[in-house]
């Protein structure tokens, strides 16, 4: 792991304003930021652990333990309250028997909120690993869910 | 000869099933040997139709929609490769009524070309902008976006012109332009809209900006959530570059600029500008304090233009056609056009791009046909999380950015929100604070301590504790944060607090049997 952390900041540290790009690059690769990560990019881009840390954790985005294998990401802004989303979070929680910013214990899904994925046209909205999902109904998010647990 | 059907790859169509349609369509084809060729645009923001399938006809592009998969057959048996009729039909696209009234200026492309097609952007009109700028001293073009009257459309309204001006007036020997994608107002969607469905319009707009003020580096911050335009942009980026488009010798000219997306990572604070410099810079997005001007002293700390996309996207436009021409639009101090966006309870939710001085009313009841669910709409969220709310007796108040600041409203970047009756304003206020303190930045207090004690004032109120004292220690709490905060996070929230206290003071005060504090999404 170490040599693939240290070949991605030796890829992009030479970037303006590299930090982020790293950490992406980590996220991408390796499905979250080990804490083991941060004194490698802290050397290599010439920072301190303190500040690698301080980014990592600003972020909402970033992880600090590997997600599930299906990330559902469920959408609480206004415009998908209006249309009964927040019924969806309840559902969700209930359905995979976790919290927000959890993982089910079979490994297979976390549960994120997200503050708008810009599908507000399309409320209630629902975002599964990188794929969106408009108008989502009660028994659309059940079949959803159940579809992530079954895919490994 | 081949028959077009478009089939939009905007990230909404898709998230209603435009991708498994235009498969869908494509083995209905094969099957019946026909010769069909499909071609995927963005979306004309009709989303309610959404997937919307147009097929180009001799009398031009015929719209069927919503199109699920299980009417693919049933639209071939009907002949809509010719434009037949089926009861999907919705008859010529740019007749449409939600469509033939609106002045779309911005968006005139998105939804008509293929938006990584160089040649179906030349074809509609598209770098004639920038062709007229290579031609002009960077001061005419500085001045042309000014005699517009553009302002910026990320919510502040300042005028763009002026902002550039400044950029162009002070001396260094790097300076940026930089592009604010980070669209996190809930209800808005213009900005991912416009880079999905005409991204070369957004790259156009910055290079003109870089001609007017001297740079040769931009970049996009892109907010995470979007993989969809990411991927898009970066697609049109680099066929840019081939076609010198970008980089150096800029069409044959001398001028050189290069464009790079960066993402975000899920900080709503990173849309404020100077958030958003930090973050581009690799570090925590807080917000810096003012003076310097990121105009002065941005990124890197060099001279940085700093606007939205649907700013930097209206300046093509205003070039090619002249300032006089987009300034003929819109009324008072609000010149031009405004992709507007409807969202939330609504039948007919979409982008509505018109001139300054419409009514609330025409927008929620013409074009948003009234709410989804049949029940009265009580009350609409302009501006975001961060907008007020305004009740059903403020509905006649026009899109104008003095007429709403007179009614304690604001427009930021033009999204609205519509709520039935049965929305609790209580809990929208709740949830403003609430929103708050899961996105500030942490540097000033007003904002990171006043949300989470504004949580707790609300919680107390829905528990029914003293909710005379509970309301006058919000209004305190909240004019802490609108006078203590230094940024627009803390300073805002106030906004939707306050509306809501004002206008709906009953959700506030009415028991509640049975009520118990709800816990917050994010620690």
């Amino acid at each position: 792991m170490n040599d693939r952390i240290n070949t991605i900041v030796a890829r992009l540290g030479q970037q303006p304003g590299p930090l982020l790009l790293v950490l992406h690059a980590i996220q991408d690769e390796l499905g979250f930021i080990p804490s083991d990560a941060i004194p490698l990019v802290a050397q290599g881009l010439n920072l301190s652990r303190a500040e690698v840390h301080g980014v990592v954790s600003f972020y909402h985005y970033f992880r600090h333990s590997p997600p599930g294998r299906h990330t559902v990401r469920i959408c609480r802004a206004e415009s998908c309250q209006a249309m009964n989303g927040t019924a969806l979070e309840q559902q969700a929680q209930r359905h995979l028997g976790i919290g927000f910013n959890e993982t089910t214990s079979d490994g297979a899904v976390s549960l994120e909120p997200v503050y708008c994925l810009g599908a507000c046209a399309c409320s209630p909205a629902v975002m599964i690993n990188d794929e969106l999902h408009g108008r989502v109904t009660p028994a659309r998010l059940d079949e959803l869910l159940a579809q992530c647990r079954e895919r490994t | 000869m081949s028959t077009v059907v478009y089939v939009p790859r905007d990230a909404a169509a898709l998230a209603l099933g435009a991708e498994q349609v235009a498969q869908a369509i494509a083995a209905q084809a094969q099957k019946s040997g026909l010769d069909v060729t499909i071609r995927r645009n963005g979306s004309r923001g009709l989303y309610w139709l959404e997937p919307l399938v147009e097929v180009e006809t001799p009398q031009g592009r015929v719209a069927y929609g919503p199109v699920s998969v299980k009417d693919v057959a049933g639209l071939f048996t009907a002949g809509f490769l010719s434009g037949k009729a089926h009861a999907l039909c919705l008859g010529a696209t740019a007749q449409h009524p939600y469509l033939i009234r609106q002045n779309r200026l911005t968006f005139a492309r998105v939804g008509v070309i293929d938006p990584v097609s160089i040649s179906d952007y030349l074809a509609h009109g598209g770098f004639q902008g920038l062709q007229r700028a290579l031609g002009m001293e960077p001061a005419q073009i500085v001045q042309c976006v000014t005699d517009s009257g553009l302002r910026g459309r990320g919510g502040a309204a300042f005028p763009t012109g002026i902002k550039w001006r400044t950029v162009l007036d002070t001396a260094a020997t790097q300076k940026y332009i930089t592009c604010n994608a980070d669209e996190g107002d809930s209800g808005t969607y213009a900005d991912r809209m416009l880079m999905e469905g005409d991204p070369y319009l957004l790259i156009e707009g910055m290079t003109i900006a870089a001609l007017a003020v001297g740079a040769t580096q931009g970049y996009i911050y892109l907010r995470a959530e979007y993989p969809h335009a990411h991927k898009i942009l970066n697609e049109a980026i680099a066929l840019a570059y081939q076609q010198h488009y970008l980089g150096a010798q800029l069409l044959g000219s001398a001028h050189r600029f290069d464009l790079e997306v960066r993402l975000g990572a899920g900080a709503y604070i990173c849309g404020e500008e100077t958030s958003m410099l930090e973050s581009l810079e690799g570090r925590r997005g807080e917000v810096r304090v003012r003076p310097p001007l990121p105009a002065v002293k941005g990124l890197f700390g060099k001279p940085t233009v700093v606007n939205n996309v649907i700013s930097l996207a209206t300046v093509p436009t205003i070039l090619q056609h002249g300032a006089a021409h987009y300034r003929d639009y819109g009324i008072g101090r609000s010149r031009g056009t405004l992709p507007i966006q409807l969202a939330g309870n609504l039948k007919r939710p979409g982008l509505v791009e018109l001139a300054f001085g419409v009514s609330l009313r025409e927008l929620l009841y013409d074009y948003g046909g009234g709410s989804a669910s049949g029940r009265p709409l009580r009350a609409v969220q302009i501006g975001g999380p961060l907008g007020a709310y305004l009740p059903a007796q403020q509905f006649d108040t026009l899109i104008d950015y003095e007429a709403l600041s007179a009614v304690g409203a604001l427009l930021g970047h033009g999204g609205i929100v519509a709520f039935d009756d049965t929305v609790d304003m209580a809990h929208m206020a709740r949830y403003a604070m609430e929103f708050c303190a899961v996105e500030s930045c942490g540097k000033c207090t007003p904002c990171r301590i006043g949300s989470t004690r504004g949580v707790e004032v609300i919680d107390r109120l829905l528990r029914g504790v003293d909710g005379e004292a509970q309301l006058r220690q919000l209004e305190s709490l909240c004019d802490t944060m609108a006078e203590g905060s230094l940024c627009g996070l803390g300073g805002m929230t106030p906004f939707p607090v306050r509306s809501a206290v004002k206008y709906f003071r009953e959700d506030f005060l009415k028991p509640r049997p049975g009520i118990q504090g709800s816990q917050h999404a994010r620690a």
